[in-house]
């Protein structure tokens, strides 16, 4: 038995009854390496939120664990029994459900008809969109997304921030257990945030188990019990909420910006002597 | 236009229970929106009653039974194969083989009929053999190996040309004596096959907008990546869709044979299809996928034919229809685009 822990990284202590564990996960797409050996777990009824910068991994590790892709080399185990996804209705059935950003959502169709895609109500043959319509409707006020006039609406038509919305109320009609989250605060105004927010928060009270994609580290250490962060597809930082800080989450960040500026810098300087 | 008044007219509580309706109408400026998404049928069902009228008015025999017998059968088989071509381009492909398809087909069923099998199942399985086969050869070159849509067909559409005529040695045979009873049904009798067409594409709108089916072509057509991402087999529905179209294109073979009573190697080919796209985008379906209606179809074709028809028997020659034609497709696309700016217009204020 492996214990997650990646090089001269801290990590935090595996429990016995995390829901999902991910080792040793590589993924390379012909000469790119997107992940090197992740190590990564999720506690049960936890929120972990998983930051680094673009192309650092988040969303092939999602991707892998929602089952789109198969990882090249490495293994997932739900409730500590290893499984082998092979697509995303499979991982679905097994309670590992994803929420992509607003760029999942069909624009052609309506808001109703996007929460419910791919887990229609169906009266064979035809679609139930009266029944559709009134939980969609309901669900929106629910969680309280008042700027939307109307569930009948093309989701064209909707703005950046309402999409999103939806994309995340979209989870809630899913049985999961575990649940993927992909930058559901992207392109969000505060009110909006906030509203999110909320409702992540309703779905961990409902004992779901989430893993959530975010760039802004005041809004991830406003809902998550954890963090970790992702950086050249290697998971280089493990710490509870309560053991780490925005001061701390920025500075690494930031370092990391300013040895990638070094680098460049190095190489530039680097080919212009060489050659 | 008539449809879009009926809209206005309902109030918000039999929008919510009656059976048929598709949005409801909560507030005036959906309600408003339903109708301005609606009008993209409405105004081709305007234009062909525009057109209607004036030949009405301006030409003899117009409105005589001849004409519209002649009206109905001209539109019949583009309506059928168009039914195929909307749902592909909703999914984002196209087919130029349906026209190859539709050539090939009452020769294979005259073999069928020949094998000693009873005429109506050599026709299913006409359809059948040649929508799985065709359809899904189209598909798969498609999806799996990622050729475009239109180089798979105009491929698979060479392939299916020099095999009809090699099996037909380019000759026009008699269809069999023995199928012409039934073939009554098929295209024979004078309604029949608009009768086909039209029941047909009653089906598909619905299968369009009221099952799953239908729901996935556009979520394919309409962002890829985001039905593959929400768990939707995405070759499967564009391989299904391949499938219908060639299916269709075979049907309008053996009606279009029954109709002229010949099998003819001359028939469908490349020009009914690009006959049948003009009337699919001059009812209003989207080039580059994602939305598209079959009523719309019925009524685009129905302004070609009233075109076909009134300027036929104006004496213009079927030369110069062809710049008539022409012009009818830019101008039908023209408002479409102005349309389509006028809703996103819409769309802006309805944000505020």
């Amino acid at each position: 038995m492996s214990t997650p822990e990646t090089g001269d990284v801290a990590m935090t202590t595996p429990k016995a009854d995390d829901i999902l564990r991910v080792e040793h996960i590589s993924k390379r797409y012909g000469a790119v390496t997107a992940l090197v050996d992740v190590n990564l777990r999720l506690g049960r009824g936890e929120v972990l939120g998983l930051i680094g910068d673009n192309g650092a991994g988040k969303s092939t590790l999602i991707k892998i664990i929602c089952g789109f892709q198969p990882p090249t080399s490495g293994r997932i185990l739900l409730n500590g029994e290893e499984v082998h996804l092979t697509s995303v209705t499979q991982a679905r059935s097994l309670g590992i459900d994803v929420v992509y950003q607003d760029l999942a959502l069909i624009p052609q169709l309506t808001v109703y008809q996007n929460m419910f895609l791919n887990r229609e109500q169906v009266r064979w043959p035809l679609l139930r969109n009266r029944s559709m319509r009134k939980a969609a409707k309901e669900q929106i006020d629910a969680i309280g997304i008042t700027t939307l006039k109307s569930v009948d609406l093309e989701v064209a038509s909707l703005s950046g921030g309402q999409r999103q919305a939806i994309a995340v109320a979209r989870s809630v009609y899913s049985d999961a257990k575990v649940l993927l989250l992909d930058e559901p605060l992207a392109a969000m105004g505060v009110k909006e945030g906030a509203a999110i927010l909320d409702l992540v928060r309703g779905l961990k009270d409902r004992g779901i188990s989430i893993i959530m994609i975010a760039h802004n580290y005041g809004q991830v250490l406003e809902v998550c019990d954890r963090v970790n962060l992702l950086q050249g597809g290697k998971i280089t930082f493990d710490k509870y909420r309560q053991d780490t800080s925005l001061e701390e989450l920025t500075e690494m960040v930031v370092s990391e910006y300013r040895k990638a500026l070094e680098d460049r810098h190095r190489s530039a300087s680097g080919t212009i002597t060489g050659s | 236009m008539s449809d879009v008044s009926e809209t206005a007219e309902r109030s918000p509580e039999t929008f919510g229970t009656a059976p048929d309706q598709r949005r409801n109408g909560s507030s005036v400026l959906s309600r408003a929106a339903t109708m301005f998404l609606k009008q993209r049928e409405a105004s081709v069902l305007a234009i062909a009653v525009i057109l209607f009228i004036y030949f009405a008015t301006t030409t003899t025999a117009f409105v005589s039974h001849g004409s519209i017998v002649n009206i109905a059968q001209f539109m019949a088989p583009y309506v059928v194969i168009g039914i195929g071509l909307v749902l592909l381009m909703v999914c984002g492909e196209i087919d130029l083989s349906v026209g190859f398809v539709w050539m090939l087909s009452p020769y294979v069923m005259h073999f069928f009929v020949d094998s000693g099998i009873p005429t109506f199942l050599a026709i299913v399985i006409t359809i059948l053999l040649l929508a799985v086969v065709i359809g899904g050869i189209n598909g798969v070159v498609t999806t799996v190996f990622g050729v475009p849509s239109l180089i798979t067909t105009l491929g698979s559409g060479y392939i299916i040309f020099g095999y009809a005529l090699t099996i037909s040695s380019a000759q026009q045979i008699n269809l069999p004596p023995e199928s012409l009873g039934l073939g009554r049904w098929f295209g024979g009798a004078p309604w029949s096959e608009i009768i086909w067409a039209t029941v047909l594409v009653v089906i598909f709108q619905i299968i369009l907008t009221r099952t799953r089916w239908g729901l996935y072509t556009v979520s394919v057509g309409g962002n890829l990546l985001g039905a593959r991402e929400s768990g939707i087999r995405v070759n499967r529905i564009k391989i299904g869709n391949f499938m219908m179209c060639a299916g269709l294109g075979a049907l309008a073979g053996i009606l279009e044979a029954f109709k002229n009573n010949i099998i003819d190697p001359s028939a469908g080919q490349l020009a009914v299809v690009l006959y049948a796209l003009a009337g699919v985008v001059i009812g209003g379906t989207a080039m580059l996928g994602g939305s598209g209606t079959m009523i719309g179809l019925w009524l685009g074709v129905l302004v070609l034919a009233i075109l076909q028809d009134g300027f036929n028997l104006r004496g213009i020659s079927s030369n110069k229809f062809q710049i008539i034609l022409g012009a009818a497709i830019l101008l039908a696309m023209i408002a479409n685009t102005y349309l389509t700016r006028l809703r996103s217009a819409g769309r802006l204020q309805s944000k505020a």
